[in-house]
């Protein structure tokens, strides 16, 4: 009968076109691995308050990239680019974006803490491989640690905790706190206080300031009349730039030192102008580290973008080598996951930071600076703390 | 809290108030007499704050940004009122929010195409510069007094105009009731455009005024609209008086609830907007609500 017969031949022909577009997905996995082009995730802003940052990332890999004949172990590299937004309420869907849809065999990113913190739920139970480039929320290497995440970047902690030590050197034994309450401001407050209280110093009072408000005269006022030895603050972007500016105006910072996580000057050093002279910051970088291996990083992500190289782009530039160390090693074949693991525990890469090594939560352990703004520039006065390892509180990785 | 860190936060709370009342002025105005939500009203604080960088860059000078960038901004207003909101008058509040909400979109990726998103900030004029101490330890820029009495003056002149000249006069006249000014031979439209266009130079004037103590920044527009809101909210929509007692009594409120009620601070401004409410529905001095 024709009319069964049509029937027949369109079921056919669906079932041809199902099994072509199964052929057409199946080649990436049966391939050989050294064939098929490595697929790097990244789990970026590119619009949004934080764009500037993830842009920074992103080119500082693409640079390291280039420097390895745009290789990762023998596999030519696709990236797979998706804009999170900084939104932690889309983040589990351009997680599963990258990782279901686009099948990724590495993910990085992100900037945004928030962000960071949905990633982890899900790079847990995919067990991708995972190398977080900026966010600093403590679970990271804590209590969402896993065995296939590391961070290239810094933990809360590590940015506060040796600043405490810096105060209490210098003679400040009475400190008042002033910080943006949200979770990054809150583990860089913990930090300090930890220290703090360590050394014998005491906290006058704890500001804590509504994010993204940066209204300060009535904070400063209190400040000035509580007349402690030093303020410490948590602050960055326009909420840094603001504070400082209106602390200088009101006359404190000649009269009570200011200090911070290196955030507080990163980046927005230009806008505070003369008001950031003479301020003190702590952090795992500076760009005028007299090394080598950061004069000729800066030189190089100059030339290609045309921008000077930052903190950011630091994290993204290190990333990228360590996944080359690493993915040759196991000469590309990203199914090894455990060889690949065990390659990134032991790198021991040159980063323009200067030398550092993975702890047991795969959380960097690295040299603190102790930084102070002179000429509108970033002095290094030395080491605030060596090889600084973020407790890790919460994590049983490695015990 | 000592009688000198009284005074000392009485002053913040009221610079902090007039400098709101710059932009709350020119909200209410709009609403008032326009009858437009114009949810797109921070973005001309903000884009004020970015022109007046740009300007001070190339002129050396934030005065000569002003003067250059201030037209620059009442002619912007004329634009948007004339291609856009002149269309929304006859529209119910929704389809305003809805458009004027786009606006704002829009303004925020002008601004990222055209400055970019980085924090950008300016020095205070050099003749300005200098400080006055106040107490044993804190110093008030001189920077500061200047914006205080800008406002108080842009207050004042406010006031001449909406109550001694003809402008004003037609401007009462149409927030109280629009038809009747356009039965008696008045060109609205005209009318209309120029307020919408002055709604926009104040907030741009409150930007530049702002932006060497504030910076310019990505989202500074919606923050001070929200507070602007508030404003207009207490004040009583239309009423540049009310405006004027709304934007102190939020600078106060937030500034002693800051440090009277720290945890909670946030939430004062609101809370002291929902009492005017429940003791006055129509703000302070919003009689004429009614009318429209």
């Amino acid at each position: 009968m024709p009319r069964s017969r049509t029937v027949l031949s369109r079921r056919a022909l669906l079932g041809a076109g199902s099994l072509a577009a199964a052929a057409a997905l199946l080649p990436r996995r049966t391939f050989g691995a050294s064939k098929a082009k490595i697929r790097v995730g990244l789990l970026l802003p590119y619009s949004g308050t934080y764009a500037a940052l993830g842009t920074n990332i992103t080119d500082a890999m693409k640079l390291a990239a280039r420097e390895h004949g745009d290789k990762l172990g023998g596999r030519e590299i696709e990236w797979v680019a998706v804009d999170d937004e900084s939104d932690p309420a889309k983040a589990p869907a351009n997680t599963n974006k990258l990782i279901v849809g686009e099948k990724v065999d590495v993910l990085t990113g992100p900037v945004h803490s928030g962000v960071a913190m949905a990633m982890m739920q899900i790079v847990r139970q995919e067990k991708t491989l995972t190398l977080v480039t900026n966010a600093g929320a403590q679970a990271v290497t804590g209590k969402l640690c896993a065995p296939h995440v590391f961070r290239t970047s810094f933990s809360n902690w590590q940015t506060s905790y040796p600043c405490a030590e810096v105060m209490l050197k210098a003679g400040h034994k009475k400190a008042v706190l002033l910080f943006w309450n949200y979770s990054f401001g809150q583990e860089s407050m913990a930090a300090f206080k930890e220290g703090y209280a360590k050394g014998g110093g005491t906290i006058v009072k704890e500001i804590a300031v509504p994010f993204p408000n940066t209204e300060f005269q009535a904070h400063l006022s209190e400040i000035a009349s509580l007349k402690p030895d030093a303020v410490f603050v948590f602050f960055a972007g326009a909420g840094a730039a603001k504070l400082v500016k209106d602390y200088a105006d009101a006359g404190l910072s000649n009269k009570i030192p200011l200090y911070g996580s290196g955030f507080l000057t990163e980046g927005v050093l230009a806008a505070q102008g003369a008001a950031a002279e003479g301020i003190k910051t702590t952090l795992h970088y500076a760009e005028s580290l007299d090394t080598p291996a950061n004069k000729r990083f800066r030189a190089a992500f100059k030339k290609a973008t045309s921008r000077e190289a930052d903190v950011y782009a630091v994290a993204g530039y290190d990333t990228v080598n360590l996944l080359a160390h690493a993915l040759d090693k196991v000469k590309g074949d990203t199914s090894a996951q455990k060889e690949l693991i065990a390659a990134l525990e032991s790198a021991r890469i040159e980063s323009p930071r200067g030398p550092f090594r993975f702890s047991r939560a795969h959380n960097p352990i690295q040299d603190i600076y102790l930084r102070e703004v002179r000429g509108g520039q970033q002095k290094v006065l030395g080491v605030a703390l060596k090889d600084a390892e973020d407790p890790a509180e919460g994590c049983a990785l490695g015990k | 809290m000592s009688l000198s860190l009284f005074a000392l936060q009485l002053l913040n709370g009221v610079e902090q108030g007039l400098l709101l009342f710059l932009v709350a002025s020119g909200l209410t105005l709009v609403f008032g007499v326009l009858g437009v939500l114009n949810f797109a009203h921070g973005s001309f604080y903000m884009l004020g704050a970015y022109v007046a960088v740009w300007l001070a860059a190339r002129t050396g000078s934030l005065f000569f940004a002003i003067l250059l960038g201030l037209p620059v901004m009442l002619l912007l207003g004329l634009l948007v009122e004339r291609f856009a909101i002149a269309r929304l008058y006859s529209r119910d509040h929704l389809s305003q929010v809805l458009f004027t909400y786009g606006l704002l979109l829009l303004f925020n990726e002008l601004q990222r195409a055209l400055f970019g998103n980085d924090v950008q900030g300016i020095a205070t004029p050099a003749a300005l510069a200098f400080r006055i101490p106040l107490g044993e330890t804190q110093t008030w820029p001189a920077y500061r007094v200047f914006t205080a009495a800008a406002c108080i003056a842009v207050a004042f002149g406010l006031r001449q105009v909406i109550l001694h000249t003809r402008f004003g006069m037609r401007v009462r006249a149409g927030a109280s009731n629009a038809e009747m000014v356009e039965a008696l031979g008045i060109d609205v439209r005209r009318l209309f455009a120029k307020l919408f266009s002055a709604g926009v130079g104040l907030a741009a004037l409150a930007g530049m005024l702002a932006v060497p103590l504030t910076t310019a920044y990505p989202g500074m527009g919606e923050s001070v609209l929200v507070l602007s809101f508030v404003v207009v909210v207490i004040g009583g929509i239309g009423s540049i008086k009310g405006a004027f007692a709304g934007a102190m009594l939020v600078g106060l409120a937030d500034t002693f609830g800051k440090v009277l009620f720290p945890s909670v601070a946030s939430a004062i401004v609101y809370a002291v907007m929902a009492l005017v409410l429940l003791v006055r529905p129509r703000g302070l001095f919003g009689a004429r609500l009614e009318a429209r």
